[in-house]
């Protein structure tokens, strides 16, 4: 499903450069869930934002479905995102003036799917993540626990063939973070591909494989 | 599972960018749309009362030139006559027009007017207390149905069809009603109701007495002395009956153009001039209107502009706030296009409104309220004109400043690295 080859990502600082992912090769299969690890600065975030395409790697590959992404344009890269890809971020990332069903309806408004059918999906998924009663509340309604339920309910609304989760458990206690994984555990169960990158080494016993990062290098790829 | 197509079309990121649109505006708080909306209306206001003022102070005085001299149609002698002749078979004929209201004929002369006469001139260089002026004989009746002159009168009363040795005097001819002092309008002083003045036309020599005072914007009126045009006629020699200008007022609905056809088919353009009419206008009006109009315009254009760098400010600072959320939708796959949208929408909203307002303001208060109580300049009283083409042509300039100040600053931010926006880095 991706296969990134020496993927090597370059920050200019000043007149210094700092080079965070230092040739890094990394697959995975259709149906995984896999956890990125490592120590702060080991490059773990910045490998998921080149695997995701939210940033370009200086350089190296990266294939999705077979599809070269370096050659895509910017929109390409959009459209590719928009129907193939999912995003849950570390703060939520909700728009803070959509209810948490427009939030959800969204992306799948962009793909085209008419107002009816995009808050028939989008409630379904609230519902999937036990969300049933606050479809109409705005962000600053909702517990840190509920708003990464949105987020996830949005990533996942779209179907998407990759599901991204950067630290999703990061601002949130111990038993809404375990929730949480439970939320991706059972959407894996379901097939669902899963990324998640993580500091917490507690919670990568939810995934299948764990990848784990040290000064920009995978230095550790193993399944459980 | 539903079929889901991609939707490139503009109609797409249109629809999407209303949907965001609408939520952002209505989730926006109070203050902060009352704020733009109040900027809105300012600029609608600058572009259309500002040019609106500067040319209603000159259709200020044109009107007034219509309503209280020219009339409808307005008749003059032929360029090398002093007279109408043929007069009273034209009066006739006007009266017997339809759609004619009111007609007046005004007898003229030339003449000097005396105050103070009685007193022994200190030298040869006195020139006492006089004035050259013109003279005009009048119905009273057919004159106040015309023009209403007898509405402006400022101090004593208007004439009656029996007054005898009785004027009413133009407030230019007297220095306590004349706004300035200068050489080139020489006036009476110490001139009040009931004194008597000495007047001299065509060589005849009358006392009479200041019955009324007659003030206006119109140089016409407030420079002639009126008197009735029976006692006029013996004085001025026109014994002939034949007028120096006739002022035709039509009834509402009729075309004053129709009237003036009549006339040149009854072939009275033989023996006067027959303009209906703005073809009575002076060009120097014209001129003044044009020059107006022109700076009304400059006013507004910066005004405009003015706008347009707030609009600007407002959408960038309220796109560069919102730079992380933006960064949010485009990392989700929300085609910057849709983002585009969705900020010209807000403002277009905010011109809607703004302009809605402004129309009200203008049309539901300023403009009736001016109508009634125009503003007193000192040449004119000033109106408020805003046609429905001039405005209409206003809004649509705001319209497009406002997409374009709305639509350059998303533009900016929505170019911005994606991933930088969402870390805000």
């Amino acid at each position: 499903m991706i296969r990134a080859r020496q993927l090597v990502k370059k920050f200019k600082n000043g007149n210094s450069e700092l080079t965070v992912l230092k040739g890094v090769d990394f697959d995975v299969d259709d149906g995984e869930f896999i956890s990125i690890i490592g120590r702060s600065g080991s490059g773990k975030s910045t490998l998921m934002y080149q695997l995701s395409l939210l940033d370009r790697p200086t350089s190296g590959t990266i294939e999705i479905g077979g599809r070269n992404t370096d050659i895509l344009t910017d929109r390409e890269r959009t459209i590719l995102r928009l129907f193939e890809l999912g995003y849950v971020f570390q703060d939520y990332a909700l728009i803070p003036e959509l209810s948490a069903i427009e939030n959800v309806m969204i992306p799948l408004l962009e793909q085209g799917v008419n107002k009816i059918d995009a808050k028939k999906i989008s409630a379904g998924v609230l519902e999937r993540v036990e969300l049933k009663e606050k479809f109409n509340n705005l962000p600053n309604q909702l517990s840190g626990g509920e708003q990464q339920r949105v987020s996830i309910a949005r990533a996942m609304g779209h179907n998407p063939k990759i599901l991204f989760a950067d630290e999703p458990t990061a601002n949130l206690d111990n038993d809404t973070s375990i929730s949480i994984l439970k939320t991706f555990k059972e959407l894996h169960a379901d097939g669902q591909t899963i990324i998640m990158v993580t500091h917490e080494p507690e919670y990568v016993q939810y995934t299948d494989r764990v990848v784990t990062l040290f000064d920009g290098n995978i230095v550790k790829n193993e399944r459980q | 599972m539903l079929r889901r197509k991609h939707k490139e079309d503009l109609g797409s990121a249109a629809y999407v960018g209303f949907f965001l649109a609408v939520r952002q505006i209505r989730r926006t708080s109070i203050w902060t749309n009352a704020l733009v909306v109040c900027v809105m209306v300012l600029t609608f206001l600058n572009l259309v009362v500002v040019s609106g003022v500067l040319v209603g102070l000159i259709e200020g005085a044109t009107q007034a030139v219509y309503k209280h001299y020219i009339g409808d149609v307005f008749i003059t002698p032929l360029k090398e006559k002093n007279n109408i002749e043929r007069s009273a078979i034209m009066m006739s004929t006007i009266r017997n027009i339809p759609g004619v209201e009111s007609v007046s004929g005004r007898y003229l002369s030339s003449g000097n007017v005396e105050a103070d006469y009685k007193r022994a001139k200190k030298n040869a260089n006195d020139k006492g207390n006089e004035v050259s002026t013109l003279f005009a004989g009048i119905d009273p009746i057919d004159e106040d149905r015309v023009t209403g002159l007898s509405k402006l009168i400022v101090d004593g009363e208007y004439l009656n069809r029996n007054d005898y040795d009785q004027v009413v005097i133009g407030g230019m001819l007297l220095k306590k009603y004349l706004n300035f002092d200068s050489t080139t309008f020489p006036a009476l002083a110490d001139i009040g109701i009931g004194d008597k003045i000495r007047i001299t036309v065509n060589g005849n020599v009358r006392e009479v007495f200041v019955k009324g005072i007659v003030k206006s914007k119109v140089d016409e009126i407030d420079r002639r002395v009126f008197f009735v045009d029976s006692q006029f006629r013996g004085l001025a020699g026109r014994d002939d009956y034949n007028l120096g200008e006739v002022s035709i007022k039509v009834k509402p609905g009729f075309s004053p153009a129709l009237v003036k056809q009549a006339l040149i088919a009854n072939n009275f353009d033989q023996y006067a001039v027959i303009k209906a009419g703005n073809e009575a206008e002076p060009k120097f009006i014209q001129d003044l209107r044009n020059t107006f109009s022109m700076l009304g315009t400059a006013i507004s254009s910066i005004g405009l502009i003015v706008a347009a760098i707030t609009i600007f400010i407002v959408i960038f600072i309220n796109a560069v706030t919102r730079r992380k959320f933006i960064g949010i939708l485009k990392g989700i796959g929300i085609r910057p296009a849709t983002i585009e949208w969705a900020y010209i929408f807000q403002a277009f909203f905010y011109a809607i409104a703004g302009t809605l307002i402004g129309l009200l303001l203008v049309f539901g208060f300023l403009k009736p309220y001016f109508d009634v109580h125009p503003i007193n300049f000192p040449f004119s009283d000033g109106i408020l004109v805003a046609t429905a083409s001039g405005t209409i042509i206003r809004i649509a300039v705001l319209f497009l400043a406002t997409l374009v100040a709305g639509y350059i600053p998303v533009k900016i931010i929505t170019r911005q690295n994606t991933l930088d926006a969402i870390l805000n880095r």
